[in-house]
């Protein structure tokens, strides 16, 4: 593994310090992706060769989770994915969070992962993980997996690059209408998580908006909301454990058993978690059935662009918009 | 690349390590501490040889650096007997047959002694969900589960 420095930063402050200082400095929570990335060496124009590695799990109530009727759930992004699968706030008022954080890799990842370090985690795109793969993502001038193999890539939205987004709490972060702090320099801002990730299309060298010297503090969910219903499906390849082929994030607001709201997320199909308001649009003020579910999911997917090896996940992701929609409205 | 030190709790014996801050726990643990339960199998976080607790969590060690085991309470496969006598978990897996080359093993009695401390009476399903990170290429999963079943039913 690269040489590295190693600081331990005491607060949040201290951390942003560092990262401001240190142009190749990067925060490290667990390390359980950051280390992967750091041992395979990958580097490139845009990717620099971070060497100074900047411990945040060392900041005081860094992972407090806190909830309240009235201001709804407070993570610290320092908190485990176990901690938050464990946590009694989480299970009771969350359900659809307390299983998407169950999701992710193996327990003993998800008892150092923590959620601030799995939202922001890389792709695994295998040639942007391959050091010799000079690909766009790093500063170079070619995508690899549009002429080579492609099958765990996106079928929608994708553009120069065909990342697909790799967590499994992103879309029950954006299904639940969360909010995440960031604090940079310049202080601190709330950004709605549906505009925290970023295409290809408006930077291909990034995944979210965070700048080099900002952290996220803080993800904020709103109170729950009565008569809501939820689901999280996830389709892999191990029955163990393995990232996503497609996973789903479903909430509805039913009034008298039709839906008055909805928000429906995928990931594993495009380079950002996929929020379908073509699916929600066909099921709104409607009463959820196998027809209705269904023709939600073909619409879904009709602006799916599959490549060379990846039909077969339009099919997954139709197939689980219908069973998520169905088992959110228990039909 | 400067050396620092770094204060380790293993097996409830303080060391002071002087090493490179780019080794990962498991390296330090076993180059410097001496310790060689633990395994190195994939160094990437899938294989789960690596397993070691912290603070009674299991973990995979490969993918955390030495500082990130300062302040914290490591055990490792080592730690596991008492006064002399194997852990329950260890005795079933030899009783059971539950290990060939035994790679694997210290990695996945870890995870195994771990669930059935938090969960002494699991179903198969949540045994297979507590291994889920360890892999095992020439036991296969029904001896262990077989193991870790009886140290449960035994318990009963
Ligand atoms: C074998 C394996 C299988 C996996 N399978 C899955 C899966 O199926 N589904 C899934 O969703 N994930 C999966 N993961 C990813 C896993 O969930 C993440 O590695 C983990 O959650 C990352 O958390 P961490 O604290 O270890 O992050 P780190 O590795 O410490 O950090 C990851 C990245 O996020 C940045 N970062 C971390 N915290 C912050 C913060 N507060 N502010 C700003 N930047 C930050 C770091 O700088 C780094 O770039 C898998 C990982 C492995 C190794
Ligand atoms: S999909 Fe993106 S990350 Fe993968 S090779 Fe193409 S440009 Fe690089
Ligand atoms: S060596 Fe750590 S998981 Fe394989
Ligand atoms: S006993 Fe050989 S890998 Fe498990």
């Amino acid at each position: 593994m690269r040489p590295v420095k190693y600081l331990a930063a005491p607060t949040w402050r201290d951390a942003i310090n560092a990262l401001a200082k240190y142009p190749t400095a990067k925060a490290i929570a667990g390390g359980s992706d950051l280390l992967g990335w750091i041992k395979d060496d990958i580097t490139g124009a845009k990717e620099p060769q971070w060497d100074i590695l900047v411990d945040i799990r060392t900041i005081k109530e860094g992972a407090a989770i806190r909830f309240s009727r009235n201001e709804g759930l407070r993570i610290g992004s320092l908190a485990t994915l176990t901690d938050l699968e464990s946590a009694k706030e989480v299970q009771e008022n969350y359900p659809l969070l307390a299983s998407a954080v169950g999701h992710p890799a193996s327990p003993g990842i998800r008892n150092v992962g923590t959620i601030g370090g799995n939202i922001n985690q890389r792709p695994r795109c295998w040639y942007l993980r391959g050091a010799e793969f000079d690909c766009y993502k790093k500063g170079g001038d070619f995508c690899f997996a549009v002429t080579g193999k492609n099958e765990y890539h996106a079928i929608l939205e994708g553009e120069l690059c065909y990342i697909v987004h790799p967590s499994d709490v992103a879309p029950a972060l954006l299904a639940l209408d969360a909010k995440a702090k960031i604090l940079g320099p310049k202080g601190e801002k709330t950004v709605p998580f549906s505009e925290y990730f970023v295409g290809p299309r408006v930077d291909v060298i990034r995944e979210n908006i965070l700048q080099h010297d900002e952290v996220l503090t803080e993800i904020q969910i709103p109170p729950p909301v009565p008569s809501s219903k939820s689901s999280f499906l996830k389709v892999t390849n191990r029955g163990v454990y393995d990232f996503a082929i497609v996973n789903i994030a479903t909430w509805l607001k039913l009034n008298n058993g039709s839906v008055e709201d909805s928000r429906i997320v995928l990931s594993g199909v495009a380079p950002t978690p996929h929020r379908s308001t073509a699916a929600e649009g066909v099921i709104k003020g409607k009463r959820i059935d196998e027809a209705l579910a269904k023709q939600a999911a073909d619409q879904a997917l009709v602006r799916a662009r599959p490549m060379s090896d990846n039909a077969y996940k339009v099919e997954i992701a139709k197939t689980l918009i219908r069973r998520s929609l169905l088992e959110a409205a228990g039909a | 690349m400067a050396k620092q030190i770094f204060r380790l709790k293993v097996n409830g014996d303080n060391y002071e390590v002087f090493v490179e801050p780019n080794r990962c726990l498991h390296e330090v643990i076993r180059d410097e501490i001496g310790l060689t339960g633990t395994k190195e199998g994939c160094g990437t976080g899938d294989c789960g040889a690596c397993t070691l607790w912290i603070n009674g969590a299991p973990v995979t060690s490969c993918l955390m650096l030495v500082g990130e085991g300062e302040g914290a309470e490591v055990t490792t496969i080592e730690g596991l007997a008492r006064d002399g006598e194997l852990h329950p978990v260890q005795k079933a897996f030899i009783q059971h047959g539950a290990l060939q080359c035994g790679f694997c093993i210290p990695g996945m009695i870890m995870s195994a002694a771990a669930l059935l401390r938090d969960n002494p009476h699991p179903s198969e399903l949540e045994i297979r969900q507590g291994i889920a990170g360890n892999l095992c290429r020439c036991t296969g999963y029904t001896k262990i589960v077989e193991a870790i079943e009886a140290v449960a039913a035994g318990s009963r």
